[in-house]
């Protein structure tokens, strides 16, 4: 089987690195950039980014469409919208560079990761719907439960 | 691309045995079939936490209001700066672990023992926080007072700070004492005494005229409902059941009750992985000191261990985000 060939750059080839040494510095370096910025926004919380960007469309079937295509704007402050972000970029790093996915061969980066990805995806869908279903059932119907 | 062309002549080769299209051992494709199964595990706890969330949306802790503590800074607040030491920590200690999976390509046995090194005393680091982390969530700092219908009721001072029950409560001398198994025959279960009962609360709250009460209900901005005078004395009156310090798996003075059932057990889980990659990172590196992948001549059983330790970070990634940040 013998090593497979390490790729040194990262951002598609705009950042090359000269040894694998440098390449996982170079990685921490950034890691640590996001999570500063996550913390710093954590503490501060700019209040511009505290309201969703867009409000909700009403009408018809076209309006529903556009609020379930838009509704990260819609329904998500900005400033969660932006922290899942940068988790999601912390974490293609953590599993490309430190788990060395990036050396991997397609098909086996492909099962590991759409797998996942989609299996997450549709639970978290799932979840949250029925999260916010119940949220409205208590908030709208005679049940009393503030006492 | 030799293994796709499908003449007569090569099926014998694909099916013979012997392939390796994913050009990968059997040892390492199994722990990224297991890292799948694992974060599969990990999305089911972070999705139902989302779950529970979004069902009392507006009655979640705040958790900048909840971790507010670092070790040696008492009573000074410092929202978010502990968990991100603890972050630092873990991504530092990825960088050591892969470090040494590189030093393992290039066969430097002593370099590889040392990153091990450093990546274990990160992992203890890391594991100890969180129990710092946990022991101060336990034990509370203000106290609340829970409603019969299981609700959390804070109390403020009228700029709007918060105030500990133990610095208004009126001592009432009260002979309740816990209920332990010396003292009966049949020892059922006794309720959990706190410095304070609600009766002395009570008495304490009304007797301030500057508390008030807040909720955990929050307002159109996002923050929880303060009272009027008014309405915090009827609300401790009608409502008030019974002192809340700290958090249990069926009490909570941040909050929703669930928000500590769901800290306990996701972080919790999270925690027994990274102690039990410390173990495993302890037992590799002592074969490493030993010379056993020196002898194999193939250190990876080391990049099998790091793909374990990196993914514990993946998953820290999410809860710091889930739990601490959104």
């Amino acid at each position: 089987m013998g090593h497979h060939e390490h790729s040194l750059a990262i951002f598609r080839g705009r950042l090359k690195f000269k040894s694998i040494e440098q390449k996982i510095w170079g990685v921490f370096i950034f890691l640590s950039i996001i999570t500063i910025v996550e913390v710093i926004f954590g503490i501060i919380k700019p209040e511009s980014l505290m309201v969703p960007f867009m409000s909700s469309f009403e009408g018809g079937f076209m309006a529903t469409m556009a609020n379930i295509f838009l509704s990260p704007f819609i329904f998500m402050k900005p400033l969660n919208l932006i922290f899942i972000v940068l988790t999601i970029v912390k974490a293609y790093y953590i599993t490309w560079d430190f788990m060395h996915m990036r050396d991997e061969t397609k098909a086996l980066r492909r099962m590991v990761v759409w797998t996942a990805i989609f299996l997450i995806c549709y639970l978290v869908l799932i979840l949250l719907v029925e999260g916010d279903y119940i949220f409205e059932v208590y908030k709208n119907n005679y049940v009393k439960f503030d006492f | 691309m030799e293994t796709t062309v499908a003449t007569t002549a090569s099926q014998g080769g694909v099916w013979g045995g012997g392939n390796q299209p994913l050009r990968a051992s059997y040892g390492k494709m199994m722990m990224w079939f297991f890292i799948v199964s694992d974060a599969l595990t990990f999305s089911g706890f972070l999705a139902a936490y989302g779950f529970s969330r979004f069902k009392f949306v507006d009655a979640w802790p705040i958790a900048d209001e909840v971790f507010t503590h670092f070790p040696f800074l008492h009573g000074v607040p410092a929202p978010m700066f502990y968990v991100a030491f603890m972050t630092f920590i873990l991504i530092f200690s990825s960088v050591t672990m892969v470090l040494a999976v590189d030093a393992g390509h290039k066969m430097k046995q002593s370099k590889v023992a040392m990153y091990m090194f450093l990546t274990i005393i990160g992992g203890a680091i890391f594991v100890g926080s969180q129990a710092w982390e946990w022991a101060t969530f336990i034990k509370g700092e203000y106290g609340a007072v829970e409603t019969k219908g299981g609700k959390i009721l804070q109390f403020l001072d009228t700029e709007g700070n918060r105030v500990a029950i133990g610095s208004f409560a009126e001592s009432m001398h009260s002979t309740a004492a816990e209920h332990e198994p010396s003292n009966g025959i049949w020892f059922m279960s006794g309720n959990d005494q706190t410095s304070y009962n609600f009766e002395e609360v009570k008495a304490g709250f009304l007797a301030n005229d500057n508390l008030l009460i807040r909720t955990q209900y929050l307002d159109e901005n996002g923050h929880p409902t303060v009272l009027s005078r008014e309405a915090s004395i009827a609300k401790i009156k009608k409502d008030g059941k019974l002192v809340v310090e700290g958090a249990n798996l069926k009490r909570n003075e941040y909050g929703h009750p669930l928000f500590a059932d769901f800290f306990f057990f996701i972080t919790g889980f999270h925690g027994f992985h990274v102690f039990s990659g410390v173990l495993i990172n302890i037992i590799i590196f002592f074969n490493v000191v030993i010379g056993t992948y020196e002898r194999r001549k193939s250190y990876e059983m080391v990049e099998k261990v790091g793909l374990y330790w990196h993914f514990v970070d993946l998953v820290w990634v999410f809860v710091f985000t889930f739990f601490y940040l959104v």
